[in-house]
């Protein structure tokens, strides 16, 4: 299995990882992004019009692509258990809602989570390495990584070391995520750009390719601590990396945009997105998440109003 | 097939077409005086939309009389009146921005994406751009009060309607001029909807007459003893007809003509924005552009992977029903157009070019031709140095800035150009050294009421749009 030996790289693309200049030189070495045009693209996508059974379809496939998240520090078991139940049946009235992929917690809250989800399909997602900043020691953050997994974790989103990517450190990054997939084990790995550190497409583009080079299963935009989290614009640089990682390597690397995403209209527009980038490939819960909250019941309240005609209001679906 | 888009077509029921329209002459629409009928179509579906007018010699005669009696007032009206009625035009185009682009996509094919998004924004801004100008005409560079030439003979083209009109009519009646305008024999119903904006706009009678027809039109309008001005933008082989026509006249000319612009990639290039950019160079509106990026230089040390990512990328354009909002490539204006397509295509293969088209399902009534991509073209081949005017690149590669700069320029045409690369200094030194009207730098295709546009060598003379979009309707003043 290719994808689960990330060292199985094409020559040229081990070579690029063999030394800091090495990999600085491959990583200046890809083609820029304009962002003009960029922005522009993403604009055009977002006039594609979504109706009737392509509307009910971009819904449900949603639905089932969501990370139904909780990132506070005032998390408890008892949010967490809430969470879990509605991540199993998003609306209590109508049984044909599908699950959503996983539920994500902080790493102490794997437990509970896994507890509650006995019996479905339900991933359970943690993030970890120092979540949001990451600025912990590599040994916390195989620690935190380490307790995630023991405790039963399906997947780890991690976060780079920002500060690294800014003084040019891209070789300790790499080696950093590296040794956190080794730690995974048979976790997957999300690997979180936090891109709203990042700041420019081009360096969206390079730590893109660093994440992938190390083992990355999926690509992450962002923790959702930070403005701006996820955007069209970003998650188009990240889709067209990954295809072209895909001509490189054969390897198929999943993404995931998080933060911000809170209409049914958003996610239609990153589904276009994907469609037309990556292709169908693509357009499932293996190969795309949404790492969302509120997104959920615009998604229940669109969809009643799709099976009802009429739209129902916030009081008809749960607050979980 | 997962996510499927659905049918989202715009509705038809904004328009109120009418079964067969007249002449708008001197602010009424009139019964022709000899002219004979013919039926504008629906290219997408051949469909029927409307009879119209071929207007005759004496049609055009009652025009030009209408516009030369409006004259008198309109010019002698103060710039800032002026520019009202042209404000007033602008907000109306606005109003009525969906009916105007859903008519526009049924007579020319084009999708109504482009002309929602594009083409009727671009109109109004036009409106706009010239309103403002209306009472700034001292400031336009030709020295104290110049005067407006008298009445303009317009000629557009069916490739933007609409749009046309608005680069015409804008500039000539915010300068103090009067127009007679004939649109395209094929796409004349969005300029007969401008004459009921005119009335709307309660604009003097007169100032705008609209007359319809065919190439025997044209000839009368442009061979009118009382015309003072012609502008036409169209074919490089009708221009130059024009040309000889005027010769040893007083009639100002402007033509805008045919082009064969190169879109030059450079190796250092944003990639997936190159690739877009040459996408939107040759495919927007089916390539029915005289500035379209119809040939394509690459770098040969990137175009096995530039190509492989412009098939994949053409492989998702979505052709069919123009008013289908999803739909980027629309039909084929006319069937005569069509053919010319396919007449240089066969001649293309012919010629030992190799034809790619994105596969994608032709609908089985109306005028259509896939994406087409050429490669292994040499300049020689008809495909690489004549106008197409359709949805197909010809590719040509080369090694050097000085070897793309060369290829790019030798053409008899010289609208317009594009270069792309991420190093600011080379786009400097090529966008200098190319003779085109309009260079565009990691862009293509954009349009803005501010810029002036016109060509180089057989792409005509004379600039529209901007400031310099006012000189060819204006006498110098003191």
């Amino acid at each position: 299995m290719l994808k689960d030996d990330p060292l199985v790289l094409p020559s040229i693309l081990r070579d690029a990882t063999n030394s800091d200049s090495a990999l600085k030189k491959f990583l200046n070495g890809l083609s820029g992004v304009d962002k003009v045009g960029v922005e522009e693209r993403v604009a055009k996508l977002g006039t594609r019009s979504i109706k009737t059974t392509a509307k009910a379809e971009g819904i449900d496939l949603s639905i089932r692509m969501i990370d139904l998240t909780t990132l506070e520090g005032m998390d408890t078991k008892g949010k967490v258990k809430s969470l879990c139940a509605k991540a199993k049946r998003p609306d209590p009235l109508d049984p044909s809602v599908p699950s959503v992929a996983a539920v994500c917690v902080y790493s102490d809250l794997v437990g509970i989570a896994k507890e509650n989800l006995i019996g479905t399909n339900i991933n359970v997602a943690a993030v970890a390495t120092g979540f949001p900043s990451g600025r912990v020691s590599l040994a916390a953050k195989l620690q935190d990584t380490a307790d995630a997994v023991s405790q039963g974790a399906d997947e780890i989103d991690m976060v780079i070391d920002r500060g690294a990517f800014h003084e040019g450190r891209f070789l300790d990054i790499y080696d950093q995520i590296q040794a956190i997939k080794h730690t995974c084990g048979a976790a997957h790995l999300k690997v979180i750009l936090e891109t709203g550190e990042l700041k420019t497409y081009d360096n969206v583009k390079k730590a893109s390719w660093i994440a992938m080079l190390a083992g990355a299963d999926f690509i992450k935009t962002s923790t959702g601590k930070v403005q701006p989290a996820a955007t069209l614009p970003v998650t188009l640089v990240m889709l067209q990396a990954i295809r072209d990682f895909e001509t490189a390597t054969h390897r198929r690397i999943g993404m995931k945009p998080a933060g911000g995403i809170k209409t049914t209209k958003d996610a239609m527009k990153y589904l276009v997105l994907l469609k037309e980038t990556l292709g169908d490939n693509w357009m499932n819960p293996n190969m795309f998440r949404f790492g969302a909250s509120s997104l959920l019941n615009d998604l229940l309240m669109q969809r009643q109003k799709m099976k009802n005609g009429a739209y129902s209001g916030p009081d008809y679906v749960t607050v979980d | 097939m997962v996510f499927e888009y659905a049918p989202a077509p715009e509705s038809t029921k904004i328009v109120n077409l009418k079964s067969n329209y007249e002449l708008f002459i001197g602010g009424k629409f009139v019964k022709s005086k000899a002219g004979s009928n013919y039926k504008t179509i629906n290219p997408a579906t051949e469909e029927v939309l409307s009879e119209i007018v071929e207007a005759s010699e004496k049609d055009v005669d009652e025009a030009v009389k209408a516009a030369r009696k409006a004259f008198k007032s309109w010019s002698k009206l103060t710039g800032s009146e002026r520019g009202k009625y042209l404000y007033r035009l602008a907000r109306i185009i606005q109003e009525r921005s969906r009916e105007l682009a859903v008519l526009e996509s049924m007579n020319n094919g084009k999708p109504i994406r482009e002309s929602r998004d594009i083409d009727i924004p671009l109109v109004a801004a036009h409106f706009f751009h010239y309103a403002g100008w209306a009472d700034k005409l001292d400031y336009a560079g030709l020295g104290k009060n110049p005067q407006p030439l008298g009445v303009a003979g317009q000629i557009i083209p069916w490739n933007f309607p609409l749009l046309m009109l608005a680069w015409k009519i804008a500039p000539a009646i915010a300068a103090g001029n009067t127009v007679v305008l004939k649109p395209a024999e094929t796409t004349p119903l969005t300029a007969l909807l401008f004459a009921e904006i005119c009335q709307q706009a309660e604009l003097p009678d007169g100032v705008v007459n609209i007359i319809t027809g065919a190439g025997a039109t044209g000839k009368f309008l442009v061979e009118h003893p009382d015309i003072n001005k012609v502008a036409f933008t169209g074919s490089t082989e009708v221009g130059r007809l024009i040309a000889q026509t005027v010769a040893g006249t007083n009639k100002k000319v402007t033509l805008e003509l045919g082009g064969k612009a190169a879109n030059i990639v450079f190796d250092d290039a944003a990639m997936d924005q190159a690739v877009e950019g040459v996408i939107n160079g040759i495919f927007f509106n089916q390539g029915h552009v005289c500035c379209a990026g119809s040939r394509l230089l690459l770098q040969e040390s990137i175009s096995d992977d530039f190509l492989n990512l412009l098939y994949e990328r053409m492989k998702t354009l979505r052709l069919g029903d123009p008013l289908d909002k999803n739909t980027d490539i629309g039909a084929i204006n006319s069937a005569a157009q069509l053919a010319k397509i396919k007449e240089l295509t066969n001649a293309g293969k012919s010629e030992g070019a190799e034809m790619w088209s994105a596969p994608c399902d032709i609908p089985n009534k109306g005028f259509w031709f896939a994406p087409t991509v050429f490669t292994n073209v040499s300049l020689s081949h008809r495909i690489a140095r004549e106008e197409i005017f359709g949805p197909v690149l010809s590719v040509l590669t080369f090694r050097t800035p000085d070897e793309a700069i060369e290829k790019a320029n030798n053409t008899p045409f010289g609208l317009s150009a594009g270069i792309w690369t991420e190093k600011g200094s080379r786009i400097l030194e090529v966008a200098h050294r190319l003779r085109a009207g309009v260079v565009w730098a990691n862009t293509f295709n954009k349009f803005d009421p501010t810029s002036p546009f016109g060509g180089y060598k057989e792409s005509g003379y004379g600039r529209e749009g901007g400031r310099h979009g006012l000189e060819p309707y204006l006498k110098a003043g003191k």
